[in-house]
């Protein structure tokens, strides 16, 4: 079943995603057709619980449709709109068709809700918000008069200044001021960026296994010397190195997947973005390596992937960041207490 | 696409079973091992007890999936899986018995005649039995098919020539598998004309075998050198095929490459800096601890994915060479990364458990990603998964 989807949005992205659109997007663009056939497929759904209008997907699949459109570089907030949507499920909001974002994504930066003639009203600035310009709806984690709080903010209840990440993709100042549906939560930022972590993880991987065969089939492929440069053990213990890695970060975003099913721990995802993160930064060293000036143009494929991951590796928390939660658990467990940890998390 | 071979199922999940066993596990060790040293523990499956795996064969924890017939226990690889990297996780002493249960004991399980079968494998289970490895040669390392040690027919049997080395345990061991040539090795196939062998050490052992020691560079005694001359091995000492030799023994690597004491060798060392570290733990020291921690969990679910397709009967020899090198890489970094974060020497006569445990570490650390096939030669082998050999 998990492979029937991830397949048919392989194939779904494979089609989609051109050249075209992704030099489009870069410029600005948004990739209205593609999004409607991703939306039209109900893939945006997939972490939604049935009676919120999901289809019963498990995280694990959710999380290989959101790799296998990261493989593809895919230029749409599809991460961003699976939990946008969960976490307005999850606070008993409806949830809006289209495209979906939250914030804030950003540690230190406050939304809050205040009552206003028996509505609630939303204010505030988040920055770096994935596609805030393109949102219908941006789920909001705020502080309300007696805690926590998730908004619904639709177009309309926020001015967008545009910015973007080293990939191209829109990361907007949202500035909050209108009249919102909310509902009160358990949900904390630190739960959101563990949420936002563990896709990012999931897109990481996806990224990398893709350059791991877009490498792949390089060096089988460029001749020097006489011969293809894969026929160099150079080369060769490079690509092992890169595969090494590639995998690594499959296993991170399946730990994640499994941490988002159970409940969501910063620990499991934490340790899973950090360890992708490394594989990003690793893979993307050794790709442009082995492709040498060409990975390095405008033209070719690479940059659309390895430019991402530079991007993400560093969204909803770096290595850094990520790796002290992780410390000061084992730290907090002990010697003794630090295997049991691992064995009940991973 | 071109690296299927290289693609990993996710890891079956814990079952009640599974995590019932593990709490059985850890009530064991924490009798048994309660008067183990730290430096005992950083030995990890280098320390030998052979009272020890007795009682872990008293308890159905070695052999554990093999067939009741030869004294098994039938239970699936993933709960062997957590009897492994829980003995591990502790520092238990299970060196004794680990190479049997590891390699020999499914080697022989899959090409032992009957009577071999039937008179090992149960004293294996028991914990009463103990294999070395016969293949490294003075001049057949990483190339193993460059082997010289030779057996030719004789009456009734076999006469082996030759010298192994790096042999674990051999002097301690009550059976060896011999890896030598039966055949001359032809040009278009270096890989033909080799065979195993089964032997009997304490037959061997003065008769035609010489077992020396050879120090290694912290002062123990693991290694020897195994010299051969003119020792008579029976007939039905062979092992599987003759001839069949080179498809049996990289059978074998996998089983070899493919478990948790591929990345938990270094364990005991960060459970030991975290207990150490844990009062007052700067940002820097939980950063560095967090990621090595990070990168075991990681680890932890491409080896149990391994374990999961080694019982789905599928045949994970290249995901097993991957994660094999990905853990001596974490096992080796932990303690040059630990090393930078207390503020102690690593000494080997301290009384202390950090600077001892340390000390152990740093002088083991190069033998991680030697032994069980060196890193270049496991990276060549993902290459050639990769296609690009």
């Amino acid at each position: 079943m998990s492979d029937q989807l991830s397949d048919s949005a392989e194939r779904l992205l494979a089609s989609q995603v051109t050249r075209d659109v992704l030099r489009a997007a870069e410029g600005g663009t948004w990739p209205a057709a593609l999004w409607a056939a991703v939306e039209e497929a109900g893939f945006t759904a997939a972490l939604l619980p049935e009676e919120s209008g999901g289809f019963g997907a498990s995280a694990a699949e959710a999380f290989a449709i959101v790799g296998a459109a990261a493989a593809h570089a895919a230029p749409i907030p599809l991460a961003e709109t699976m939990l946008a949507g969960r976490l307005l499920a999850d606070a008993g909001l409806s949830v809006p068709d289209g495209v979906l974002t939250l914030a804030p994504v950003r540690r230190r930066e406050q939304l809050t809700l205040t009552l206003d003639g028996g509505a609630w009203r939303l204010a505030g600035t988040a920055t770096r918000v994935p596609w805030g310009r393109q949102a219908a709806a941006i789920a909001a984690l705020a502080e309300g008069p007696e805690g926590p709080m998730i908004a619904c903010a639709s177009a309309g209840t926020f001015t967008v200044s545009n910015g973007r990440n080293v990939a191209g993709e829109p990361r907007d100042a949202v500035t909050f001021e209108g009249v919102v549906e909310a509902a009160t939560t358990q949900v904390t930022i630190e739960y959101v960026r563990a949420a936002g972590a563990a896709l990012r993880t999931a897109q990481i991987a996806g990224a990398l296994s893709r350059i791991l065969a877009v490498t792949t089939a390089y060096v089988q492929t460029r001749v020097q010397f006489g011969r293809p440069i894969g026929k160099f053990q150079a080369i060769q213990q490079n690509m092992a190195v890169l595969a090494g890695q590639a995998a690594a970060a499959g296993a991170a975003a399946d730990m994640a997947a499994d941490s988002l099913a159970n409940g969501l721990t910063a620990f499991a995802a934490g340790a899973a973005k950090a360890r992708a993160g490394e594989a990003a930064s690793l893979v993307a060293a050794l790709s442009h390596q082995a492709h040498g000036a060409i990975g390095f143009t405008q033209e070719y494929e690479l940059h659309h992937l390895t430019r991402r991951l530079w991007a993400w590796r560093d969204e909803f928390g770096n290595e850094a960041e990520w790796n002290e939660v992780v410390g000061r658990a084992a730290l907090r467990a002990g010697g003794d207490g630090l295997w049991p940890a691992i064995t009940a998390a991973a | 696409m071109l690296q299927q071979a290289l693609d990993f199922t996710a890891p079956p999940p814990p079952s009640a079973g599974t995590e019932n066993l593990r709490a059985e596990v850890r009530d064991f060790l924490a009798s048994e091992l309660a008067e183990r040293t730290s430096q005992q523990r950083a030995a990890s499956w280098s320390g030998r007890d052979r009272a020890f795996s007795r009682k872990m064969g008293e308890r159905g924890w070695i052999g554990m999936t093999w067939p009741k017939r030869y004294g098994g226990h039938e239970r699936s690889a993933l709960e062997r899986y957590v009897v492994l990297e829980e003995m591990l996780a502790a520092g238990a002493p299970v060196g004794f018995h680990w190479v049997a249960d590891r390699q020999s004991g499914p080697n022989l399980l899959r090409y032992g005649t009957e009577e071999q079968r039937e008179s090992i494998l149960p004293r294996i289970v028991a914990g009463e039995c103990s294999f070395c490895i016969g293949m490294s040669e003075p001049d057949s390392g990483s190339d193993l098919a460059a082997v010289r040690t030779r057996a030719q027919r004789v009456q009734g049997g076999w006469l082996v020539n030759g010298t192994k080395v790096w042999t674990s345990g051999a002097h301690e061991a009550d059976y060896m598998i011999l890896f030598c040539r039966t055949d001359t090795k032809s040009d278009a196939d270096r890989h033909a004309g080799a065979s195993q062998f089964l032997v009997d050490l304490d037959k061997a052992r003065g008769h035609g075998m010489t077992v020396r020691p050879i120090i290694d560079m912290r002062g123990d005694h693991h290694f020897n050198e195994v010299a051969i001359e003119d020792l008579f091995l029976p007939d039905d000492a062979v092992l599987g095929r003759e001839g069949e030799g080179w498809k049996q023994v990289t059978g074998e690597l996998a089983f070899e490459r493919s478990g948790p004491d591929r990345f938990l060798s270094a364990f005991t060392l960060l459970a030991e800096a975290v207990q150490a570290l844990a009062p007052d733990a700067s940002e820097r020291a939980a950063i560095a601890l967090g990621r090595l921690t990070s990168h075991i969990m990681v680890l932890r679910r491409l080896s149990r994915s391994v374990a999961g397709m080694l019982q789905a009967g599928d045949d994970p020899a290249l995901q097993a060479a991957l994660v094999k090198d990905l853990g001596n890489v974490l096992e080796q970094e932990t303690a040059e990364v630990i090393r930078l974060l207390v503020d102690v020497e690593p000494e080997d006569d301290a009384t202390e458990d950090l600077p001892a445990v340390l000390a152990h570490l740093v002088m083991a650390a190069p033998s991680f990603s030697l032994r069980g096939g060196t890193r270049e030669i496991l990276r060549g082998m993902i290459a050639r998964g990769l296609g690009l050999r």
